[in-house]
């Protein structure tokens, strides 16, 4: 390092021991709070043996909270993309009044607690709701069913994909899609062949952090989905459910597909993270 | 009129770009039926509630309890996180040694790791009989099931907010006023407290925020590790949850209410900050 010039051995000597003590702080921080965790779940999940582990995971009720936690991050993903890109698009391409406030209350579902995200649904969709008699004329249900739980993981999950997209265009500037429309590109044709293209790693950085926070929501879910077994159990509700009930190595195993996940989420964003730096665009 | 038609040419010439409408459209509208319009449930419900109504609810010996427990319990580890979150984003930006990149991205596991799982992993590690616990054990002291694990779980669901937001700054630091600092005679020690700490200080209470907003907000890292003992290691959340299990749903709102306030002052505090920090940037 250029720091090399001034420093006499001594100091040298000193720089090291600060240097190896702080390396050796952050190794053990991270091995005790983060990966110990993991180790754990693994562990315990296989403590009665492979078979008993297997059992539990082919279990009629996970794979049917598999099926609805797939179902719920999709949708979120889905609608928070779109809604990411619109957004977006909105906030960094035009001017207009109210911006601030714009971004701000996209911002909302970060800020608040994932039970009172849960709670706001159930004081507009449930009993006591204003939406409760007319969704009860058309017979919908929305608290404790499927759909609550995908309103809320949608919630918790809304400003995931914006967030990350904006600013990225923020830092591209509107020119090069100001000359197209010039030269009379549509819209759709200026965002697919100008703007794409500048945001795709941000985008899918987006996706990568929206997919890991809905499928492991469980406040949010918790509060809305009655756990009815089979019907309105997400993966980690069903956790919740086995542990309680103390098969604890059940939980466990449960838990080591959600770990499972969560390691490959992990390994995804950071290749999307150096891909993006390689392309500049962070 | 000359003044009119200018302002209306230039209003005009900023939207060059078309899709205007169908974009604000959209997003308004699924920001409204998405967040927005249950957002104004709560405030609904609660403006039927009077002053002193809500002063009730929200004063009662068990709700003040938890609201203690909660954000006491997530000022401390915030106040944890600030101390390994210098240091963790120190080694992480200064240091170069093997295996630095996984450590790097181990960092954001807590975001990647569904709270729940994350909840019980803890609370099987730091139990009586836990590998971790059971040392502590034998010193007399209990983690889980006291409020000494929700801090923990704390600390472990707000690491990566106050490494993420100390680490670009690190990045983007200068090197030459530490050599200015070195050269004129400073000890490593005054170095760091009289030139680094001072540049990452701002981006270091943005992380305190937010670690501190999300550990009062928590819910499924630090339920199964608090053990729920009203009055002692109950949560403010799990308060809420209780009472919405009762059907109490006008005692959940407000309680809920007070946890808003306190989250959104948090957050307001910090864009202060942060636009203070810029400005004396930016000069």
């Amino acid at each position: 390092m250029s720091k090399s010039d001034y420093r006499n051995g001594q100091v040298n000597k000193k720089i090291n021991t600060t240097k190896a003590i702080l390396i050796a702080v952050s190794i053990i921080f991270i091995l005790v709070m983060l990966v110990m965790p993991m180790i754990a779940v693994i562990t315990y999940a296989l403590q009665n043996g492979i078979e008993a582990y297997l059992k539990a995971v082919k279990d009629q009720y996970t794979i049917k909270a598999l099926q609805l936690t797939v179902i719920a991050t999709v949708s979120a993903v889905v609608i928070n993309t779109i809604f990411g890109l619109f957004a977006a698009w909105t906030v960094t391409k035009f001017e207009f009044r109210g911006k601030q406030l714009l971004t701000t209350l996209i911002d909302i579902p970060f800020a608040i607690s994932p039970v009172i995200a849960g709670l706001i649904f159930i004081l507009t969709f449930g009993r006591i709701g204003w939406a409760y008699d007319f969704l009860q004329a058309n017979d919908i249900k929305i608290v404790f069913a499927v759909p609550g739980i995908i309103l809320a993981t949608i919630f918790v999950t809304f400003p995931f994909v914006s967030r990350e997209i904006i600013p990225v265009l923020n830092a591209q500037g509107k020119d090069e899609e100001e000359a197209a429309a010039l030269m009379g590109a549509n819209g759709f044709k200026i965002f697919t062949k100008i703007t794409l293209p500048h945001i795709k790693w941000a985008l899918l950085y987006g996706v990568v952090l929206c997919t890991a926070r809905a499928m492991g929501e469980f406040g949010a879910v918790s509060v809305l989905s009655g756990h009815l077994r089979g019907k309105t159990n997400t993966l980690p509700l069903h956790v919740e459910i086995l542990y309680n009930e103390f098969k604890l190595t059940d939980a466990f195993a449960v838990s080591s597909i959600l770990v499972i996940l969560a390691v490959i989420i992990l390994i995804i964003r950071n290749i999307i993270e150096h891909k993006a730096k390689k392309a500049g665009e962070c | 009129m000359e003044k009119n038609k200018i302002k209306n040419k230039k209003k005009r010439g900023k939207r060059v770009i078309p899709g205007f409408g169908i974009s604000i459209g959209t997003t308004l509208t699924l920001l409204s039926l998405i967040v927005l319009i249950p957002m104004a449930s709560i405030v609904i419900l609660s403006s039927g509630l009077s002053l002193h109504e809500f002063w009730q609810i929200v004063t009662v010996k068990e709700v003040i309890a938890a609201y203690k427990v909660s954000f006491s319990s997530a000022f401390i580890a915030a106040l944890i996180n600030c101390l390994f979150g210098i240091i963790l984003a120190w080694v992480l930006v200064r240091y170069e040694f093997p295996g630095k990149r996984i450590l790097d991205g181990l960092i954001e596991l807590p975001f990647a790791l569904p709270t729940a799982v994350a909840g019980i992993a803890l609370t099987a590690l730091y139990s009586d009989k836990g590998w971790i616990g059971s040392i502590f054990a034998k010193a007399g002291i209990k983690i889980a099931y006291t409020k000494l694990g929700i801090i923990l779980a704390m600390v472990f669901i707000g690491i990566p907010f106050v490494v993420r937001a100390i680490q670009p700054v690190l990045e983007k630091l200068d090197g030459q006023y530490e050599e200015a600092a070195a050269m004129l005679g400073a000890s490593g020690r005054r170095t760091f407290f009289k030139v680094i700490f001072p540049e990452i200080f701002p981006a270091m209470l943005t992380g305190f925020g937010l670690a501190l907003a999300r550990g009062i907000g928590e819910y499924g890292s630090v339920v199964f590790i608090a053990g729920n003992i009203p009055y002692e290691t109950q949560i403010a959340p799990l308060l809420i949850m209780t009472k919405l299990e009762q059907f109490k749903y006008t005692d959940a709102t407000a309680i809920a209410l007070v946890m808003l306030i306190a989250s959104f002052i948090i957050l307001l505090l910090i864009n202060i900050i942060q636009a203070y920090a810029n400005k004396i940037t930016s000069n």
